[in-house]
């Protein structure tokens, strides 16, 4: 906060944008609030939970605690993103055909996460898979679904 | 019955802008009520399913059918919704024949119209509903259609969109003008606010922030949401509170076993205040005690809301599930006339009960009142929600039996204890609506504190799930309320069916296991609910094809069915148990049977999903806390289930389609804490009697063992 405010530039779904908000606000904030980009949600703010994942240089990481300026020099991918690459677009088919969601609350950051593992040729195995995903809860139950989608996806890729 | 009072057709449905829009009181929690509600209408009419719209639910305008609770929704909301498109499939389909000249046996009804057999003349269904007679009464008789072979389907309501990140949540909504709040969570409910730094007060005014104070009420509004956040720690670290005597600490079992309580005959389901408390038995040959902690909803999204006043009216935008109650308690604590205050249900996170989304309204609304003309979009943080949401009481079942000589129990002594489950605002005695919101206890008010009164209903509450299915010769039940216990309590998805599910059906594999006999057998000679016996048989079926388990693991079994009159489910778990203690799930197999189902990818997902939730409450949740308030604060000093230890499901239902459509939304957790509890004992030769089975309560009955 405060008046004087430098601007940051940052790189979003493939675009430059310029962000004014203190750089000390962690990047799920900006995306939300100063990009509108909504879908990247706030489940604890203390990178717990998984829900704000984005994919930073193609790496799938928690946004609700770290500062955006810690992003300036990184590619950030957000869940809107994704459905302008065929990976993205896989994933959230594969999600859609295995119904993998209940109240959608943690899908937006699943479908993040299981792209940046589609994307690193993942293993397909569902034990590998399971410990993959555990930084992410699920409070519904989704996660058979979550997991059948996952499979799906990244068994095509062998 | 919903259709008691709603009793016309168009109570329930219409045509708006050539689209068929259903109404309904019940709201979507991610449990799929609008897409069953959907298909109903669609399988009905035999209209296309994406023709179809869920009107959403606002006061004043949508039906009041109270809370979406009880796993009620399909049963009241459905089967009224059934009854109206049914009483309109009726006249639609005679109004056709007046119109196309012909018989109703020479019209087929099919693809969202009605098609003369003989000229293939066509009327659209839609069409003919918009003439729909507003004074139609629904026909309490008129049949279902008979819709075999040609199943809707349709994906679930805003699944598109939930995983394209644009689904709409009250956390995401935006307003002109609108301000973003945080509450100061205080240590206990009811502490008092001393003092708070002044100087921290004048630098955030400085800053464009505002701060609300209503007695020990305190809040933070401001346009930029991250500022709000660290505003909001901040005033919390400059704030001085007096918590008294603070909450009491210890173990909640023997606190509850000391209070003096108020307790009750069980008879059919019902406590009965006229009838004696049935005596325990005499030299009963199996007595065990079953303890369940305090538990939260531990929602994924924190609480929120979004609410305006304006010339003397609130509105809220909410995620709670009973808007009327809330209403009407929200006014009776503003004094605001009940028209003056409209709330609408705009999604939360799954919620799984009454969490905070009835205070983070009212709390909304303060901060409303406070600012008028300006929107303000209030949100929990993780440590406010996990610090003040009600929690689910703390249990104790203690549970005796009698055996013949065939080793069949032959008589029951039960005694289920705890505090209320019944902690949604409500209107009741000494203004019970408003005692239940939180922050009346901080407020300058006179609201009286709120003391619960025992829930008499059937299969309710406490003694949900405490009269066995199991026919026993001899059934004395008894349900004693204990208030006063050290955190406030309200609704958890099952209410008191879990920690009694788990005594019975651990004494009944225990029984079994004495008796040398496979335990699905055991409970079969007990059964005389041919339902029952057939999800039964068809479990064991599914187990002999998938033949033992491996050796070092261990198969439970465990059924229920959820209030003795909804969805019966019978589930099997085969697990491990690691040299550290720790629960490992490998397979749950569950059958149920759920009578006619609307939506069979639904009910499946509901089903997985209790079982993940039972298993979560059985193998790693409780809230501590101390005499300075709760230590479970986060998902660190709250543990629950993660994707590492979640088990392959396979889901069988089986049913009749002549059968009315039972709940489910709660049928399979209390089944599954019940069969995590056998399959430790099958694993380990271990009884565990008190959750969370977690490694240390494992290890711990290992050394005693």
């Amino acid at each position: 906060m405060g008046k004087s405010r430098a601007v940051l530039s940052l790189s979003v779904n493939g675009k430059m944008v310029q962000i004014t908000s203190d750089p000390d606000t962690p990047l799920a904030y900006v995306l939300r609030n100063e990009l509108n980009l909504k879908g990247t949600k706030i489940g604890c703010g203390l990178e717990q939970c998984g829900a704000c994942t984005v994919l930073a240089d193609g790496e799938a990481v928690q946004s609700c605690a770290t500062p955006v300026a810690v992003f300036a020099d990184q590619k950030i991918t957000t869940v809107e993103g994704l459905a302008d690459t065929e990976d993205g677009r896989r994933v959230q088919e594969a999600f859609m055909s295995a119904r993998a969601a209940q109240c959608g609350y943690c899908t937006a950051g699943l479908v993040v996460k299981v792209t940046a593992l589609a994307r690193a040729g993942a293993d397909a195995e569902r034990n590998s898979l399971k410990d993959a995903l555990t930084g992410h809860l699920c409070r519904c139950g989704s996660h058979p679904r979550v997991l059948q989608a996952a499979e799906a996806v990244l068994g095509e890729n062998r | 019955m919903s259709i008691d009072s709603y009793p016309l057709v168009a109570d329930w449905l219409g045509v708006e802008n050539g689209r068929l829009v259903l109404q309904t009181g019940k709201v979507d929690l991610g449990q799929r009520i609008s897409t069953a509600l959907i298909r109903i209408a669609a399988q009905e009419l035999s209209v296309p399913a994406s023709s179809v719209d869920v009107a959403s639910v606002r006061t004043g305008k949508s039906l009041d059918e109270g809370i979406t609770s009880g796993s009620n929704s399909i049963q009241q909301s459905g089967a009224a919704q059934r009854l109206a498109c049914a009483t309109a499939r009726e006249w639609v389909i005679a109004r056709a024949a007046d119109q196309l000249k012909a018989q109703a046996n020479a019209l087929i009804l099919e693809d969202g119209n009605i098609t003369h057999r003989a000229t293939n003349e066509q009327i659209a269904v839609l069409d003919l509903l918009s003439e729909l007679p507003a004074n139609l009464a629904i026909d309490p008789a008129a049949p279902a259609r008979d819709v075999s072979g040609s199943v809707v389907d349709m994906p679930p309501r805003g699944l598109d969109a939930m995983v394209r990140g644009r689904f709409v949540y009250v956390h995401d909504l935006e307003r002109p003008g609108m301000l973003h709040a945080r509450i100061i969570c205080p240590p206990k409910t009811d502490a008092v606010l001393k003092e708070v730094d002044p100087d921290i007060i004048a630098r955030l005014s400085e800053k464009g922030m505002s701060v609300v104070r209503d007695g020990s009420f305190l809040a933070v509004a401001g346009p930029e949401e991250w500022s709000v956040v660290r505003a909001a720690t901040a005033m919390g670290n400059a704030c001085t509170w007096d918590i008294g005597a603070g909450l009491q600490t210890g173990d909640v079992f023997k606190m509850m076993a000391d209070k003096e309580a108020q307790r009750f005959a069980v008879l059919q389901g019902k406590p009965d205040p006229a009838a004696d408390v049935p005596s325990q038995l005499d030299a009963p040959q199996y007595s065990e005690v079953f303890e369940r902690p305090y538990t939260l909803h531990g929602a994924l999204a924190p609480s929120a809301a979004l609410a305006t006043y304006s010339d003397g009216k609130l509105e809220i935008l909410t995620h709670s599930q009973g808007i009327y109650f809330l209403r009407d308690s929200i006014a009776d604590s503003l004094g605001l006339a009940p028209a003056n205050v409209v709330l609408e249900h705009v999604p939360g996170s799954g919620c799984y009960g009454h969490n905070a989304a009835d205070d983070a309204a009212f709390e909304a609304a303060l901060i409303a009142q406070a600012h008028p003309d300006t929107p303000i979009l209030l949100k929990y943080s993780r440590t406010d929600e996990h610090g003040r949401e009600p929690v689910s009481t703390a249990m104790a079942v203690r549970i005796e039996a009698r055996k013949n000589d065939a080793a069949e129990i032959s008589e029951l002594w039960m005694e289920t204890r705890g505090d209320t489950h019944r902690g949604r605002p409500r209107a009741g005695a000494n203004r019970a609506g408003p005692a239940r919101l939180a922050a009346n206890a901080a407020r300058d008010c006179d609201v009286p504190r709120f003391v619960p009164e025992p829930n008499m209903n059937r299969h309710a509450g406490l003694h949900r799930n405490l009269d066995p299915i199991y026919a026993f010769s001899n059934k004395r039940l008894v349900k004693a309320l204990v208030p006063d216990l050290p955190l406030r309590p309200s609704a958890l998805r099952c209410l008191g069916a879990p920690a009694n599910v788990l005594a019975i059906e651990s004494m009944m594999d225990e029984c079994a296991c004495d008796a040398g006999v496979d335990p699905i057998s055991y409970r079969l000679r007990h059964l005389e609910d041919s339902r029952a016996a057939a999800v039964l048989g068809k479990l064991h079926d599914i187990l002999t094809m998938a033949g033992a388990c491996t050796e070092e693991a261990g198969r439970g079994i465990a059924y229920a069915q959820y209030k003795n009159e909804m969805t019966r489910v019978a589930v099997a778990v085969d697990l491990t148990v690691s040299d550290t203690g720790a629960v490992v799930l490998n397979h749950v197999r569950l059958v149920a049977d759920a009578g006619r189902v609307v939506d069979p990818d639904g009910l499946a997902a509901q089903l997985e999903g209790g079982v993940l939730q039972g298993a979560s409450w059985a193998l790693h949740e409780q809230v501590v806390w101390g005499r300075d308030g709760r230590e479970s604060l986060d998902w660190d000093s709250y543990p629950v289930l993660r994707f590492d230890n979640v088990p392959t499901i396979d889901v069988t239902i089986i049913g009749s389609d002549q059968e009315v459509s039972l709940g489910a939304g709660e049928a399979s957790p209390g089944p599954t804490v019940a069969a995590i509890a056998n399959g430790i004992f099958a694993a380990t030769g271990l009884r565990l009697r008190r959750l969370p089975f977690d490694a240390d309560a494992v290890l711990k009955a290992a050394l005693q063992a």
